[in-house]
């Protein structure tokens, strides 16, 4: 028995060469990016604003998380947060609808489409962020600038899944429709709008939950929503508040992703 | 619920051999409403304003076509804090990458059988890995002052633990033959992980943070904003400064850079799958 446990043994496949050429690729890396990297010490107080960041998150300061009357208060700045994100995704996801059409190349002519994609992809690469410094500048600061950044934000990833969907339509169904007689518009309305809406939907509810983490940091350069509170209490020292805000961000993320988490998988399994 | 669904009910079609079949009342009649009343309602908390937007929406065009034609003499000064980018997110997501294994081993279900300390482990990761990066970095900025390091930590923790869940997930699918029958041999829970379920899941986890480190150099352009290093600093401080010729050549070198990036990381997932 352990003899043949053993031919086997010398007989494992020799991958050495992976192995140390994956590991000197890793060591490049790293002594190649490590100079970067300028470790000054931790600062004066540091241990202490991490001591007291993680109490305020452990500990909430109660009367601020739960006062319901006040727009300083954590529950409406959550609800402005969930606002922006909830318009700013669905603008955002009308707004994408044209540019997933004519970047679907069982659509629309191939140069078309390359063009298209050209500019999802051009869309695509830049942060939420970078557009709200632009939108800043365009509608001033407020919420309504926050939502006007998702929106077209958005459009990049958005456009990208959408056209993945188009891409797999089954034509067989409009086919059979076709020959069935029916119309244009019936061919629409049975044929293309139920073999779309699921995953539209699908996309869309996932955008919106990016579009909460991207709203909560908008607000560093104003666009409303909780970031600014969040911002000048850490700015100002004011820890427990700072880790109430944070708890709160927390719990709203969580609770919207495990609804999108929920709402997702019964549009994929059907409802 | 049967009531409201008898109130509107859709006209029932009579088919060719005279059968009556009553459809199922569309989804619609309830969304619909809901999603009415939900617009108005952001609408109103965001300060809706169409003639802020008819009034001043066309200078984002005007600031966009004023990056047109960029400034390619500021080039040189560009490749400093790109690279620092770049280099930032290679090792803030090799530390990620390398921590997320042992902590994705703890929370994974079919391994940890101490149900307590699984979703304790669970709950810190799921807690901290909601929080944007740009926060994990405006902190750590004050922990550690203003330079690389705080961006860099940032970019390790966020990847630590979304990689941690996106692990988790992956090892909880995997065939646990290999990992029962060495376990039966005598070997200890770890030294059976490492010898059966790394190998199964080794490529789907080099997969996984590729992808990590192509989105981090996204999150990495603007960590500079807050002051953790990186070529957002030069970005907000163009912008501040209306050079938006200089702001066109920073996005323009910003998305070669992340083009090559993702067709370097497409191209190594793809061989890898």
């Amino acid at each position: 028995m352990s003899e043949n446990i053993l031919k086997m043994y010398k007989k494992r496949p020799k991958d050495w060469i992976v192995k140390w050429g994956s590991f000197l690729v890793i060591a490049l890396l790293i002594a190649v990016s490590v100079p970067y990297v300028d470790y000054n010490g931790l600062t004066d107080y540091g241990q202490e604003i991490a001591k007291s960041i993680i109490f305020g998150i452990i500990q909430p300061d109660l009367s601020l998380l739960f006062d319901f009357s006040k727009t300083e208060a954590v529950p409406y700045l959550l609800l402005e947060t969930a606002c922006i994100a909830f318009l700013g995704t669905l603008v955002g996801s009308v707004l994408a609808l044209p540019f997933a059409f004519i970047s679907s190349r069982n659509i629309v002519p191939k140069w078309v489409a390359t063009i298209g994609t050209f500019f999802i992809t051009v869309v695509r690469t830049f942060p939420a962020f970078v557009y709200g410094l632009m939108f800043i500048r365009v509608t001033g600061p407020g919420p309504f600038t926050g939502a006007l950044t998702l929106a077209v934000s958005g459009i990049g990833m958005t456009a990208k899944l959408y056209v993945e969907t188009i891409e797999d339509l089954d034509k067989g169904i409009i086919e059979a429709l076709d020959a069935s007689g029916c119309n244009a518009i019936q061919k629409i309305r049975y044929g293309i709008i139920p073999q779309l809406m699921s995953n539209f939907a699908s996309i869309t509810i996932y955008r919106f939950e990016i579009n909460v983490k991207n709203a909560s940091i908008l607000g560093l350069v104003g666009a409303g929503g909780i970031g600014y509170p969040l911002i000048s209490a850490i700015g100002a020292f004011r820890w427990s508040d700072a880790g109430t805000l944070l708890f709160g961000l927390i719990v709203l993320v969580l609770i919207i992703e495990y609804g999108s988490g929920r709402l997702r998988r019964k549009l994929a399994t059907g409802l | 619920m049967k009531w409201l669904k008898n109130l509107i009910r859709p006209e029932p079609l009579v088919l060719g051999n005279g059968k009556i079949v009553q459809p199922k009342m569309s989804i619609m009649v309830i969304l619909v409403p809901i999603f009415i009343v939900a617009i108005l309602f952001s609408a109103y908390i965001i300060e809706f304003d169409i003639f802020i937007l008819l009034r001043r929406g066309y200078q984002f065009f005007v600031i966009v076509g004023r990056m047109i034609p960029p400034d390619w003499s500021y080039f040189p000064e560009v490749i400093g804090p790109l690279v620092e980018t770049i280099m930032m997110s290679i090792f803030g997501t090799l530390l990620g990458a390398f921590l997320s294994l042992p902590l994705a081993f703890l929370s994974s279900d079919n391994i940890i059988k101490n149900k307590v300390f699984l979703w304790t482990n669970r709950m810190v990761v799921s807690l901290f890995r909601t929080l944007p990066i740009l926060i994990f970095a405006f902190i750590l900025k004050y922990i550690f002052g203003i330079g690389t390091f705080a961006g860099t930590l940032a970019i390790a923790l966020f990847t630590w633990l979304i990689m941690t869940k996106m692990l988790y997930e992956i090892i909880e699918t995997v065939d646990m033959g290999p990992f029962e029958a060495i376990e039966s041999s005598g070997a200890s829970r770890l030294r059976a992980f490492i010898v059966s379920i790394v190998p199964q899941i080794l490529g789907q986890y080099i997969s996984i943070a590729l992808y990590n480190f192509e989105m981090n150099v996204r999150s990495a352009a603007i960590l500079g904003y807050v002051g953790a290093g990186g070529i957002g600093l030069l970005l907000n401080e163009k912008l501040g400064w209306r050079r938006y010729d200089q702001v066109g050549l920073i996005l323009f070198a910003l998305l070669v850079t992340v083009y090559v990036i993702e067709s370097i990381s497409r191209l190594i997932r793809t061989r890898l799958s």
